[in-house]
């Protein structure tokens, strides 16, 4: 049985088919909706994410589907001491497949261990994120249509931005890829994701401000700076205007760029570049919907099929 | 017990001088009812020194747990006096309940019903990835 655990669990080719499918039900979401009719969604999330949540549970819905499960931990039994693994198992034979969001890292991957339906990865602490991903992945597709031969650029938070790391993951499987990696020197990407990348000879580059390299980019995925990540509030207040992407900024830009951010955002992109039309962020949030809905569909046919 | 000559069972050479009583230890060689001789600094051409450990009788003994702790071990086993056999070892692909996860956000610290699972991700540099959470670890042996 397949889960969706970390996004390299799939082929490019996979992902290209879910890809294919999430486009379709974007062009005519009226031929999806009843197609998982009698099928149940478990949305168990041992560590609240409501817009995590709502977009699983309006995937479901909109094929028609059921959803049923818990919001956080304290509502569920892992309350009463009951352990990871035997929830799952309850749960498994309550439901066709299981959408779990937890706080522990690996917590998916021991829960697929026992589960008896699909498990899909909502967010493990700090560790993945892959339907964060597949919804950059469509997103990025749908604004290029490719995935192959572009500068992407990444910026902001690059240490602790599990986002961003699984996008360098899964972007690293494309031919002509080469990242450009914008952030303060405290929150560069980790060296494992560098050595790697050097590794596969995947062209990289370090650089400290998105003026110096605007005009070079294909895509610019923006994260958040974090108050709370700096040391002293000193270095924080020097550095945060740097990572705030306005339209003074954009204005060396490609006029095709595609400007990706996976929201919640706080202020690192003015709203005054939201009616900017290289600005996709909030279409990210569609696609994150019907991706999401390709990607149910798709790992119930593989167990159907199986 | 003569250490010099086994009867039937096996000797573990060329364990890296001081290395010894890791082996000993993850081998739980000390809840064994049979005579085990453990031999330190002995002179060795290839190594200068190296330890050796003895035990005579045939248990099992897990290669993996011994790859892990040193692949430069050699494995003698010994039947009716005579070697007849010399296993070479190698850093396994797979380690489970050899070590445990370091990462305190490991869902394996809470849940107690989970097996440690390692997985060697670069065999140059001896690095363990946990399954569950990708945390490192580094072979003891290479350290
Ligand atoms: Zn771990």
């Amino acid at each position: 049985m397949r889960h969706l655990i970390d996004i390299t669990d799939f082929t490019v080719e996979e992902i290209e088919g879910i890809l294919d499918l999430g486009d379709q039900m974007i062009a005519d979401p009226a031929a999806y909706r009843e197609s998982l009719r009698g099928r149940i969604l478990a949305t168990l999330f041992f560590e609240p994410s409501t817009r995590t949540r709502l977009s699983f549970e309006s995937a479901m819905l909109s094929l028609g589907g059921s959803v049923l499960g818990f919001s956080s931990a304290d509502s569920s039994s892992t309350a009463k001491g009951e352990s990871l693994m035997d929830t799952i198992r309850t749960v498994s034979c309550y439901s066709d497949i299981i959408a779990m969001r937890h706080p522990k890292e690996g917590a998916p991957m021991a829960g697929s261990l026992k589960s008896y339906v699909p498990i899909i990865n909502a967010g493990d602490g700090g560790h993945n994120h892959p339907t964060q991903t597949l919804t950059d992945l469509m997103t990025i597709r749908r604004c290029k249509g490719r995935l192959s031969n572009m500068v992407v650029g990444l910026c902001g938070d690059l240490k602790f931005g599990r986002t961003v790391h699984s996008l360098i993951g899964a972007m690293s499987r494309y031919e002509g890829v080469e990242f450009v990696l914008i952030s303060p020197p405290e929150l560069k990407v980790p060296s494992y994701i560098t050595e790697e990348l050097k590794v596969k000879g995947i062209p990289f580059r370090e650089v400290e401000t998105m003026e110096e390299v605007m005009p070079e980019l294909d895509v610019l995925y923006m994260t958040r700076v974090q108050k709370e990540r700096f040391f002293n509030e000193a270095d924080y207040i020097r550095l945060k205007d740097t990572y705030i992407l306005d339209p003074e900024k954009l204005r060396t830009a490609k006029a095709d760029m595609s400007i990706l951010h996976p929201l919640p955002r706080v202020n690192e992109i003015s709203t005054r570049v939201d009616d900017d039309p290289r600005a996709v962020y909030f279409d990210q949030v569609r696609n994150g919907r019907f991706v999401r809905m390709a990607l149910i569909t798709t790992l119930l046919n593989w167990r159907e099929n199986a | 017990m003569n250490i010099d000559a086994i009867h039937s069972g096996i000797v573990l050479d060329h364990i890296k001088a001081g290395r010894g009583m890791d082996v000993y230890r993850f081998l739980k060689l000390d809840e064994v009812d049979c005579p085990v001789a453990y031999i330190r600094n002995v002179r060795s051409n290839a190594l200068g020194r190296k330890d050796i450990i003895k035990i005579d009788s045939e248990i099992q003994v897990d290669l993996d747990v011994l790859g892990y702790i040193d692949p430069g071990i050699t494995v003698n086993i010994i039947k009716d006096g005579k070697l007849v056999e010399k296993k070479k070892l190698s850093l396994p692909e797979k380690l489970v309940n050899v070590i445990t996860c370091k990462n305190p956000r490991c869902i394996t610290t809470v849940e107690n019903a989970l097996d440690q699972h390692f997985i060697l991700k670069d065999r140059a540099r001896g690095i363990y990835r946990c399954m569950f959470c990708d945390a490192e670890r580094k072979s003891k042996a290479l350290r």
